[in-house]
């Protein structure tokens, strides 16, 4: 177990080294100076060197690439001249709202996912099935962005259950925390939902047509019991590595659903730097994103080796 | 007794007439046919490719079949709900919300079905490049692949349209971009278990260059998983480059797309719930109809993806 482990952390690694390469890449390939986004139109030679040389502009290129992994990885994204803040303070203040939404969003997820799927599994065929799995698919087809403006169309003005916009922390104020993610949670897990019950439905069918499952019938162990004491177990196992490859997909969905409902998250934070050209906001945010998806992805995978033992000898 | 009808086969065993019939007719019927009858049992499916040519036929005869200019602005008629003379409506310009629906299908599928030909022509050359020669290439590719793959899609698509501005080509390009990496798995994966078939073998004794086994006997062998994923990327890339259109990074105004569209609305859903409503509707009916298609589709080319 230790070695699947640590080939697990060392193919993590190399992937975000490769993730940094791209994400360096591309900022380096947006059109314009940096400098002169930053001094603006009049500006004397020596300020212009003298700026260039501060900020590494005049080092080769893997020499500022160096630095900038280096500075990443001691938590320095660089300076947000437009508000006047440094990046990784402005990241981790609309990091924690997406990982709110995240969380929010897989709860929800799986409480409407999972109950589906089982259902449409154990009755297969039957009007439960394609009821279920007609939800999941308009479910996982419904754009987010335009899920969340009719649910605040339906609950929040014409019915005035929840309210329509805005984000306060759980530890400021639970109760509030809660309400005000309730729409977004329900916009973006109704998508998760979508996936993860046709996953849970075609995993669950797999097991129950497995040998021990007859077995156990021909024991005479009753239906709810064999369900849910033998085939479940098992069955959830491909779900939970399908939760973890999806986390993109939800990160790239959270990004939408924040500025549907304005939270201030990290979505909204590279959207309005992009509309500002402030790049090391987006290297920054987008970054952190694949750390997030890469790590999340790990977890999963050292959890389906705890679960799946023949993973570990694999 | 009765003798046995049917005919009788070389061991001595008689088949009913009825087998011999279903057989006989099954080495008649091209493939093609069989694949299509099989499709049609799919009642989803068949439901899918209806409005797939639907979308497509709104896309080529737009001009023809759109009541009104889509651009056309008519300030004394501004939010108006559906009537006789707007079916769905206008927007906050007054311009007529279905010609503008309509209109917004050909964006939604030039950009779904260019953005997934494009990642297709570079995610297989990569993938068929990666699984032929292995080693190195291989390594390289892939883990340039896994890197790709790590990034959120819709985030990879706004850093790239940051990077190269904004635009309906520009969109294409990124979305094609964030859509290679799925392409270059599933033909490298499929490539890996092809390239150690005999015929392969026998090709390369042959003195056949390597590229020429590679298209003329790997890539045909590989087509059916690539092709299925082609039809459901369409979908998720319609959805990404709508996303992109609702954050106000697709194609610019007054360019009627679908995900600005509902983006407008937005800001009058309570006076004018229709303006974000019916774009809305479009898009989920679109996306809906493609992924059964798609499934269709993979049922019938690719069963063993079905689980």
């Amino acid at each position: 177990m230790g070695f699947f482990i640590l080939r697990r952390i060392g193919q993590t690694l190399v992937v975000l080294a490769i993730a940094s390469i791209i994400v360096f890449t591309l900022m380096r390939l947006i059109p314009g100076d940096p400098i002169q986004i930053i001094m603006g139109s009049e500006y004397s030679k020596e300020a212009e060197a003298e700026l260039r040389r501060q900020l590494g502009l005049d080092r080769p290129i893997v020499v500022q690439y160096l630095v900038w992994v280096g500075n990443v990885v001691r938590g320095e994204f660089g300076y947000s001249y437009l508000n006047h803040e440094r990046v990784s303070v402005l990241l981790w203040q609309a990091f924690l709202p997406t990982v709110c939404l995240v969380i929010g969003t897989t709860i929800v997820g799986l409480l409407l996912a999972l109950p589906s799927g089982i259902i449409a599994a154990v009755k297969k065929d039957t009007v439960w099935d394609y009821g279920s799995m007609g939800f999941a698919i308009t479910a996982y087809s419904m754009p987010s962005f335009w899920k969340g403006i009719i649910l605040i169309w339906i609950f929040g003005v014409y019915l005035g259950w929840f309210p329509i916009m805005g984000y306060v922390h759980p530890w400021v104020n639970l109760s509030e925390s809660l309400w005000k993610l309730t729409l977004p949670s329900l916009t973006l897990g109704t998508f998760f939902s979508g996936l993860v019950a046709r996953i849970t439905r075609s995993s669950l069918l797999e097991v129950l047509d497995q040998d021990y499952i007859k077995a156990a019938r021909a024991r005479g162990v009753r239906h709810t019991m064999l369900v849910a004491k033998h085939a479940l177990r098992n069955a959830l196992i491909p779900v939970v590595t399908v939760i973890g490859l999806q986390f993109g997909t939800l990160l790239g969905g959270a990004v939408l659903t924040e500025t549907v409902f304005t939270i201030p998250g990290l979505g909204r934070l590279t959207v309005a730097a992009i509309l500002n050209r402030e790049y090391q906001i987006v290297q920054g945010a987008v970054l952190l994103g694949v750390v997030f998806v890469v790590g999340v992805n790990l977890l999963v995978d050292l959890a389906y080796g705890f679960l799946h033992p023949k993973i570990r000898v694999q | 007794m009765e003798p046995a009808r049917g005919v009788r086969t070389v061991d001595g065993d008689v088949l009913p007439v009825e087998a011999v019939g279903v057989a006989r007719h099954n080495a008649q019927t091209p493939a093609y046919a069989r694949l299509w009858r099989r499709f049609c049992r799919n009642k989803g499916a068949v439901f899918g490719l209806v409005v797939f040519l639907a979308i497509v036929f709104m896309a080529l005869f737009a001009d023809l079949i759109s009541p009104y200019n889509p651009l056309i602005q008519n300030y004394a008629r501004p939010m108006e709900g559906p009537s006789v003379d707007h079916w769905l409506g206008t927007d906050s310009f007054g311009r007529d919300m279905l010609s503008r629906i309509i209109h917004g299908a050909r964006i939604a599928l030039v950009v779904g079905i260019l953005a997934v030909l494009l990642a297709m022509l570079i995610g297989v050359t990569l993938g068929l490049i990666s699984g032929y020669y292995g080693g190195l290439t291989d390594t390289i590719i892939m883990r340039v692949m896994d890197g790709l793959f790590a990034f959120p899609i819709l985030i990879l698509a706004i850093a790239l349209m940051a990077v190269m501005g904004f635009g309906v080509r520009n969109v294409i390009i990124a979305v094609a971009i964030v859509s290679i990496a799925p392409f270059a798995r599933v033909t490298r994966g499929d490539v890996l278990a092809v390239r150690e078939e005999p015929y392969i073998e026998a090709a390369r004794l042959a003195g056949i260059s390597n590229r020429a086994i590679i298209w003329r006997h790997v890539l045909p062998n590989v087509l059916a998983p690539i092709i299925v994923q082609g039809a459901l990327r369409v979908s998720a890339a319609i959805i990404t480059e709508s996303g992109l259109s609702f954050l106000g990074l697709g194609p610019p105004p007054p360019t009627p797309v679908w995900g600005s569209m509902i983006a407008e609305g937005r800001n009058f859903i309570v006076m004018a719930p229709h303006i974000s409503t019916y774009p809305g509707i479009a898009l989920m009916i679109t996306v809906v109809g493609l992924n059964l298609f798609g499934d269709g589709l993979r049922d019938v080319l690719d069963p063993k993806l079905k689980s």
